[in-house]
């Protein structure tokens, strides 16, 4: 498991704990590496660019046969990076006045303490082991290569030929011949020690040590010491790094830490957005509500009132109606008793 | 375009040889071998993508931008479901039909570009690398399928007459609006934290600790302009099948979300603004990469911004349409910007990346299945009408 994933667990188990504070004031420590791991360091100021670490890679690797053996030197005069095919390069710089002549640098992965690629891989197929290694499991891969847009030094390569299993490749540290005891098939090879592979506490001793030593030959820094978070394989030379193709501009900042801050929102937009959204529904629904209750009560006043008035004019109309049938029935009584009358009148005649 | 006949008629004959199904066709069956081609000889037989751009144009347009585009779905149910903007309703289906196809061809597009599709379920069933922002947005984007699907399904089960089953999922309207807002708000603002783990390779004007929240504001404003873009394109193609509330509101709904992108633009050219002085980039904007982030921010979100204010004050209708079709257009740029156009801008220029004619033929296979399909189910199922059996449900 690799650090950095280990660290959000924690995180993640802290938060659920309760226990925040006193967690996630642990996971801000600064991690300087597993302690006693390995790394290589590279001294491009004994570097000959012979090629043989490329040969030697290439072979206990198993990798494809190179286009060009590795004895031509002319490949030198272009710049390369790694591929599928290649899991390191050395390039050629003219640095003017700071060397005689060129100057050559090897690239390859170098195994950053709390790489990025471990960061940003959404199945966890990237893993910083205990012994330096930053290794990848092909296995559980999905081929997203989100992990080369995250690699801060353009190492991790992918089989863009391969139809349905494609892999991404990159330097292993020959994390399997560190077990049988080895040394990292690059290092045995180099014919000049310009690669020292050992602890990466006692390297950055000796890389400092040749720095005090001859402070003329080297620039005073141990590039990956420090750049982001630090790296297992460490570079010195006598030419600022810039003019080795090699970014100055990437800061101290592990990859890790630059998406923590987004993902320790989603909690929060889980817990909060239900509550505000769910608070809007409920303020509109009650509006809606006012709305319909003031409509439906005005319709009711409304309703009462016409049937006030239409009560008021029924009775008024019943009265005059009953007023009416009474004079009427008045007048025929009357009528009726006048005709009586009279017809009694005729009678008794 | 006839206008008479106001009562849904549910199955209107159309005629087989049209100019669209001609030209859908053809598409179709460009797209066929180029299929066989990606998955028998790989990414580089199909593709410029390489190892210093391992994304191209189908993460720049089909992922970032289509799952941006695909925002109304989201915005449109919030402001009916959740805000009581009732007189929108008319809208949301649309809404969400165009937001589920969009997220289905998005997952779609992603077989092609992802190594080996079959084990997209591996980071939720095989290993989980909870670290990454895409584990974020794999998750959320999964789980938001399945709600759009069934937010949309209300209209499938009235097509197929499933009465009970309906109503048992209307009755989750409202949580499933509220989720829905929840995994936008998580996976739209994710693709810009995606690349906040590359500030050495993302141009500075455009790398931002807020990419997040750009991504989700101008997800907003993407979705509401989606959905008036939409309407007038729907409304020039199926106003015979559109009912009378529908036919009624349509300006309405103009007029609304115009309002609404116009304010939301507003605040997004201001955390833009923001995004530079945070930074303290100011001195980038007069290099070419600078002019090209003043055309984005001034061409494509003040002036847009501008345009859709003046649309709603003058309730100038045509406007507002030209101007949805103009911020769109404007997010489009935005998501290329960040995925192709600034993204290596320190490489040299022979190292750079440019689409190959196959990648962007299989994305216009991709979106012309999404368009055959939302015209199926539009011809086919209650989406620009009301059921008449179920007239009484809202």
């Amino acid at each position: 498991m690799s650090t950095s994933r280990r660290k959000f667990l924690q995180w993640m188990v802290a938060a659920g704990a309760g226990s925040t504070v006193v967690k996630s004031a642990s996971a801000h420590e600064h991690f300087k590496g597993y302690p006693d791991s390995y790394g290589v360091l590279h001294d491009t100021t004994l570097c000959i660019g012979c090629r043989s670490c490329e040969k030697a890679c290439n072979e206990v690797n198993d990798l494809p046969a190179p286009d060009k053996p590795f004895d031509d030197t002319s490949v030198l005069e272009t710049k390369r990076r790694t591929d599928a095919k290649s899991y390191t390069v050395v390039n050629k710089y003219d640095v003017g006045e700071y060397a005689k002549g060129p100057v050559f640098r090897k690239f390859q992965c170098n195994h950053c303490l709390e790489p990025a690629c471990a960061s940003a891989c959404f199945v966890g197929a990237f893993t910083k082991t205990p012994e330096g290694a930053v290794s990848y499991d092909a296995s559980v891969c999905v081929g997203c290569r989100y992990c080369i847009i995250a690699c801060p030094f353009d190492v991790p390569t992918y089989e863009y030929d391969e139809a349905l299993t494609p892999r991404v490749m990159k330097c292993t540290l020959c994390e399997p011949r560190l077990k049988e005891g080895k040394l990292p098939g690059c290092v045995e090879a180099c014919p000049m020690e310009a690669l020292t592979f050992g602890k990466r506490e006692d390297l950055i001793t000796i890389a400092r040590e040749r720095i005090r030593k001859y402070p003329n030959r080297y620039i005073d820094h141990i590039y990956g010491e420090h750049e982001m978070g630090g790296t297992s394989w460490m570079y010195i030379t006598g030419a600022p790094f810039e003019k080795l193709d090699m970014r100055t501009d990437l800061g101290v900042t592990p990859a890790p830490e630059l998406t923590s801050g987004a993902l320790s929102l989603v909690p929060m937009v889980i817990g909060v957005w239900p509550v505000l959204l769910g608070g809007l529904y409920v303020i509109s629904k009650r509006k809606e509500r006012m709305a319909h209750d003031e409509k439906t009560s005005a319709v009711k006043e409304a309703i009462d009132q016409t049937q006030a008035d239409a009560d008021a004019k029924l009775k008024a109309a019943m009265e005059k109606a009953r007023k009416e049938k009474e004079t009427a029935v008045e007048k025929a009584v009357t009528k009726a008793l006048a005709d009586a009358e009279k017809e009694r009148g005729k009678e008794d005649k | 375009m006839t206008t008479e006949n106001t009562t849904a008629p549910v199955a209107i004959k159309r005629p087989l040889l049209t100019p669209f199904n001609v030209i859908a066709g053809i598409i179709i069956l460009i797209g066929l071998p180029l299929t066989y081609l990606r998955f028998t000889g790989g990414l580089g037989a199909v593709s410029n993508l390489d190892n210093n751009n391992p994304w191209g144009f189908w993460i720049g347009f089909d992922l970032l931008t289509g799952v941006a585009l695909a925002a109304g779905g989201y915005v449109t149910a919030a402001a009916v479901e959740l805000f009581g903007k009732k007189e929108y309703h008319s809208a949301v289906r649309p809404a969400i039909l165009t937001g589920f196809l969009g997220y289905s061809l998005v997952v779609f597009a992603l077989l092609y570009d992802v190594g080996r599709p079959w084990r997209l379920p591996y980071p939720f069933f095989v290993s989980q690398g909870v670290t990454s922002i895409m584990f974020e947005v794999g998750a959320c984007v999964a789980l938001y399928l399945t709600v759009l699907f069934l937010e949309f399904s209300p209209a499938a089960l009235e097509w197929l007459g499933a009465k009970k089953l309906r109503r048992v999922v209307v009755r989750l309207t409202i949580g499933l609006t509220i989720l829905g807002v929840v995994l936008s708000t998580l996976h739209q603002s994710s693709l810009g934290a995606m690349y906040l783990i590359a500030p050495s390779k993302l141009h500075p004007l455009w790398y931002s600790p807020y990419l997040p929240i750009f991504f989700f504001v101008s997800s907003i404003a993407a979705g509401l302009s989606m959905v008036i873009f939409e309407g007038s394109l729907s409304y020039r193609n199926f106003s015979d099948i559109m009912d009378e509330d529908h036919r009624k509101n349509r300006n309405r709904v103009v007029l609304g979300f115009g309002k609404a992108a116009s304010l939301v633009l507003a605040g997004y050219f201001a955390i833009k603004v923001f995004g530079v002085a945070l930074g303290n980039h100011w001195h980038l904007l007069s290099t070419p990469y600078g002019l090209w982030f003043l055309v984005e921010m001034i061409g494509f979100i003040l002036l847009p911004c501008f345009a859709y204010a003046i649309g709603v004050r003058d309730r100038n209708v045509k406007l507002i349409r030209w101007t949805a079709l103009w911020t769109v257009l404007g997010i489009v740029l935005n998501r290329l910007n960040i995925t192709l156009f600034t993204f290596n801008w320190q490489l040299p220029a022979d190292q750079r990346y440019s689409p190959h004619w196959m990648e962007i033929g299989i994305s216009v296979f991709v979106v012309t299945i999404g368009v055959v399909v939302f015209k199926f189910i539009v011809t086919h199922m209650p989406i620009f009408y009301e059921h008449p059996d179920y007239k009484e449900a809202h």
